[in-house]
């Protein structure tokens, strides 16, 4: 057993660094690009704008990032984020209930939802596609459903907003304000990296994604252990549900659809693999970085909008591009 | 061999973006307008008012907008790169005026003037607003069709959507009118459609099916009122009144063969004219109107060609 979690930990460990690498230093070419194209980019508000921007794609990105390393694919976690801030607004807004339980509703109804979309795939052998397909109308539905259509707004609950528009770190450090939001997109990163390369659940994360029959037949229940990642996915779209409608103030209900095409995009530019099996952390808050610099820096620039969709577009082939040169040249 | 690609690959990034330009002309007045919409036709026409303006005016205007009406945080990120450009003054049209409201603060301590624009903003930050009155407008859309469908009978409306300042008041525009002054005219269906054309579609093929006998639909917004066109047609009814909003070419089409009684117009070419006209003035502390009508108009198969409609319409 021991074995079986153990083995597969060099090898994607190795091609992790690189890719990290790789993917660092395209963030600060682009970094350096657009500082030097436009003196309003490297300004302070404006760093603080592309983080802001960062945390909701980035936590979502997190969220999905274990669930491709073991193979499969998570198409809910755009409408299940807003199905979870919709949640959070019936409990502090129409229930009254302290933000606590909000916030411990939020990241619950996340989890469970996950819990639903892991039993779909493992135990009713539905494939991720197709019943994460189901589950991201499901949800967006209900989200209507719930909330009657109409946004839900946070009034009634101060301090909400500073889930993610506060700053605990200016409070401290008066110079520079970074939103709580951004605090909470690296802690969650942290928690998840140590998950990912730490524990068991982490190991058996990138055995199943190389060979899932094979760490079946070494006795390990794949079943149990893939529900656990769709459902710890789930969770932090709660946490992802609580950041975008504190920063809006409200629970959209109508938002949410092609979030999640964002989200696996970054997983992608950082370097994780859709085949499975291979996939770091870092490298999924890397390529939310990168897309959101890149948004930015475009719009500094004034490029105008129909282009700054061909540029990402072909950003995100770049980087997988390259990613494939690099590792045909590492299996020779 | 891997520095060597990574040098190619920021190179032929760098020239990419080079290449779609970024001239910024540091002396002239910049305007960035923040739109609801993009793709959108009817943007595109308030996108050709803003641009005639900021030609005339010797301005130079930018317009950007989220790829639909529910990416309430994708405009406020493209709000914030907007002010992060030091503008002038800012043009803005809310999808949800309340999560702006932090970045509206920040515009007004850093002195730059907010204009608000079609569906505008619900605060009081803003300087002026340039709209439409879609309540009055949806109004007039009830009376043609009392008018058309001879006082009484059902009908049905389609609509973007349930949530949106436009969506809502073009609802209750209509609805009010019809109980208020039309009190025979019963209103069997109200469906959402989110704009797209297909769904709508759709949707007026269920409502003309559970109500055979329905005298006419309205469609409230450009890609509604295509949709309820489609529908009526793939059913092959020609005996319903289809009332429509906005212009574009397919709907002018549908009313000049007759398959569409008439349409509502916005001028959103105005709005886009008087929101940077009314954003210059604002930069340079000359006074503004709080409230700009941009006006609307009827028009049918009898006046789409005449010059005053005409130049209003859009393809």
């Amino acid at each position: 057993m021991s074995d079986a979690a153990t083995a597969p930990k060099p090898a994607s460990r190795g091609l992790g660094a690189q890719q990290k690498i790789w993917a660092f230093a395209s963030l600060i070419v682009l970094l350096v690009f657009f500082s030097i194209a436009s003196p309003n980019f490297l300004q302070t508000t404006n760093i603080l704008a592309v983080l802001q921007a960062t945390a909701v794609n980035g936590v979502l990105a997190i969220a999905v990032t274990m669930i491709i390393i073991t193979g499969g694919i998570d198409l809910s976690i755009g409408t299940l984020m807003t199905f979870t801030a919709v949640t959070a607004g019936m409990i502090l807004t129409n229930w009254g209930l302290p933000l606590p339980l909000g916030v411990l509703g939020a990241i619950g109804m996340g989890a469970f939802c996950g819990l639903i979309s892991g039993t779909l795939v493992t135990r009713m052998r539905i494939p991720p596609f197709i019943a994460t397909l189901g589950m991201m109308l499901i949800l967006k539905g209900l989200s209507l459903v719930v909330s009657g259509t109409r946004p839900i707004y946070f009034n009634d609950t101060p301090g909400y907003t500073e889930i993610a528009q506060g700053s605990l770190i200016g409070d401290i450090f008066p110079a520079v304000p970074v939103p709580n939001g951004v605090l909470i997109l690296f802690l969650v990163a942290l928690v998840m990296a140590w998950v990912l390369n730490r524990t068991v659940l982490g190991r058996y994360c990138f055995a199943m994604g190389s060979n899932e029959e094979a760490v079946r037949l070494s006795g390990v229940n794949t079943t149990r252990w893939k529900t656990a990642i769709y459902a710890l996915g789930g969770g932090i779209c709660g946490i992802a549900g609580l950041l975008i409608s504190s920063r809006l103030n409200s629970a959209q209900p109508a938002l949410g659809l092609g979030y999640e095409l964002d989200a696996i995009a970054a997983v992608v530019i950082g370097g994780t693999s859709l085949a499975g099996g291979r996939g770091s952390i870092l490298g999924t808050v890397i390529g939310a970085l990168i897309m959101a610099v890149l948004l930015n820096g475009l719009r500094i620039l004034s490029v105008a909008q129909e282009w700054q969709t061909v540029v990402t577009g072909i950003i995100i082939i770049a980087a997988v591009y390259l990613d494939m040169l690099r590792r045909d040249k590492s299996a020779v | 061999m891997i520095a060597r690609r990574t040098l190619l690959g920021a190179l032929s990034a760098a020239a990419l973006l080079a290449g779609a330009g970024f001239a910024q002309a540091q002396d002239k007045l910049y305007i960035p307008l923040i739109s609801k919409g993009f793709q959108h036709q009817f943007w595109q026409a308030v996108k050709t008012g803003a641009d005639k303006a900021g030609t005339e005016l010797g301005v130079e205007v930018s317009f950007e907008g989220p790829d639909n009406e529910t990416q309430v945080d994708r405009q406020i990120d493209m709000l914030a790169a907007a002010l992060a450009k030091k503008p002038a003054a800012i043009g803005f049209a809310a999808l949800d005026s309340q999560a702006a409201i932090p970045l509206l603060k920040q515009a007004q301590e850093n002195k730059i003037p907010v204009i608000a624009f079609d569906s505008g903003v619900d605060s009081d930050i803003p300087v002026a607003t340039a709209a439409t009155d879609n309540l009055a407008a949806a109004a007039l859309a009830a009376d043609k069709m009392a008018e058309l469908i001879g006082g009484s009978g059902k009908v049905a409306l389609v609509v973007h959507d349930q949530t949106s300042r436009t969506g809502v008041d073009r609802r209750d525009g209509f609805v009010n009118q019809m109980r208020e002054k039309h009190p025979e005219v019963e209103i069997v269906d109200i469906q959402y459609g989110a704009g797209d054309q297909l769904q709508s579609t759709e949707i007026t093929k269920a409502i003309l099916t559970a109500n055979p006998d329905l005298k006419g639909i309205f469609g409230a917004n450009e890609g509604s009122a295509i949709g309820v066109v489609n529908g009526v047609t793939e059913l092959g009814r020609k005996d319903v009144v289809i009332i429509g909003y906005d212009s574009g070419a397919a709907q002018k089409a549908a009313i000049k063969s007759g398959v569409m009684a008439g349409a509502i117009t916005q001028n959103p070419i105005g709005i886009g004219y008087e929101t940077v006209k009314a954003a210059v003035a604002a930069a340079k502390g000359e006074p503004v109107e709080k409230v700009i009508d941009t006006g609307f108009y009827w028009f049918d198969k009898t006046n789409i060609d005449s010059p005053e409609i005409a130049a209003v319409l859009y393809d």
